[in-house]
């Protein structure tokens, strides 16, 4: 489901943060990501109601978010879109063939306020979305504050039914 | 050097309530050997053995997680040290199992064989590292690693195993994951 670009529009780090919470999410996995660090990792990172873990490459994170999965833990993993192509493989196995609910939350670096993804001119966004196409995995454009509300559903949704999710940030949260 | 399956022998009689964390050639020999409804078996994407283990090490905190990781395998994750060392769970206990060799994979050599495991994990934050290259020097020591608090690293010496096929798709079958999480949520 992807909601068209606002060339107008803010993004708000808070709103995603609490809804973050509201899907019962107790950890967070990240790699850094210029595009979401200061908007989501600092609040988060300062925040009581998760535990930051940092890990050194983002795959990492998503053997982490399994294994937490199984014992009844909900992880959100916040990356770049560099490190989601990164990870493909774990992805491709842990989300994908062994339908583990890896809910990620990927910040698309550098795109042009006002334009979708697949048109973007860099040739790293134009891909992102098609390879979660391809791959099954649901996924959910987040420009804007009116896009936050899919958060939580979705994330709850990814654990009832065990499997993935993408939320592609698209304008830097602030 | 030692014998994988005599040590594997060695160290299933002591398992209580443990998690296991199995991967690839280590796994094999697990499986048959100790099918257990707390095995977890790592398959798919290799090296993310130890991660799994921090994440089931993390969510339950009351149980000693046991990962028997592989040096190839290591090799292909290795900031999962730095990462243990930073997030310290005291119920973790990672071995690795180091023949040298991507024996999984048809037993070709290591970039490099003579990799010091133990100086890396030292220099990821991991205090408590072992290196064991004799079997009595083995059960020896493990009383310690059921028992001390982690992180612990353990640098098994092994002499490489059989090359014959594996079964990842039964170990990783769904009645397996679901008797897992059976037994984690009992």
């Amino acid at each position: 489901m992807v909601a068209p670009a606002q060339a107008t529009g803010v993004l708000h780090g808070a709103p995603i943060i609490k809804a973050v919470k509201e899907a019962g999410v107790s950890h967070v996995l990240s790699v850094p990501d210029i595009h979401t660090a200061g908007g989501l990792l600092t609040p988060i990172r300062s925040d009581p109601d998760f535990q930051l873990i940092r890990t050194c490459k983002e795959d990492e994170a998503f053997g982490i978010a399994a294994g937490l999965t199984y014992g009844n833990k909900r992880a959100l993993i916040l990356i770049q879109y560099t490190g989601f192509l990164y990870s493909m493989n774990a992805i491709r196995a842990i989300a994908c063939e062994h339908k583990q609910p890896m809910c990620m939350m990927i910040g698309l670096l550098s795109k042009e306020v006002g334009v979708a993804p697949q048109d973007s001119k860099k040739f790293g966004l134009r891909i992102i979305e098609p390879i979660l196409d391809v791959m099954g995995v649901e996924r959910h454009y987040i420009d804007a504050d009116e896009d936050v509300a899919v958060i939580a559903p979705a994330i709850m949704r990814a654990y009832e039914n065990s499997h993935p999710v993408a939320m592609l940030i698209g304008r830097k949260p602030v | 050097m030692m014998n994988r399956t005599k040590c594997l022998q060695t160290l299933a009689p002591h398992l209580k309530d443990e998690i296991v964390v199995a991967t690839y050639s280590t796994a094999s020999e697990w499986v048959e050997m100790s099918d257990r409804a707390l095995n977890y078996y790592s398959f798919g994407a290799m090296g993310l053995a130890s991660s799994h283990g921090i994440g089931l090490a993390l969510a339950r905190p009351e149980r000693r997680v046991i990962v028997l990781d592989g040096d190839g395998s290591l090799l292909m994750n290795l900031g999962t040290l730095v990462t243990i060392g930073a997030v310290a769970p005291k119920n973790l206990v990672h071995m690795v199992w180091c023949n040298g060799s991507y024996e999984a994979n048809g037993g070709h050599p290591l970039p490099n064989r003579e990799v010091d495991f133990c100086a890396m994990a030292r220099a990821g934050g991991i205090a408590n590292v072992r290196r064991i290259e004799s079997h009595a020097d083995f059960e020896a020591q493990l009383p310690a690693i059921l028992t001390e608090e982690g992180p612990l690293f353990v640098q098994m010496m092994i002499e490489q195993g059989p090359l014959g096929p594996r079964k990842y798709d039964d170990m990783y079958k769904a009645e397996r994951r679901q008797r897992l999480r059976e037994a984690l949520n009992a």
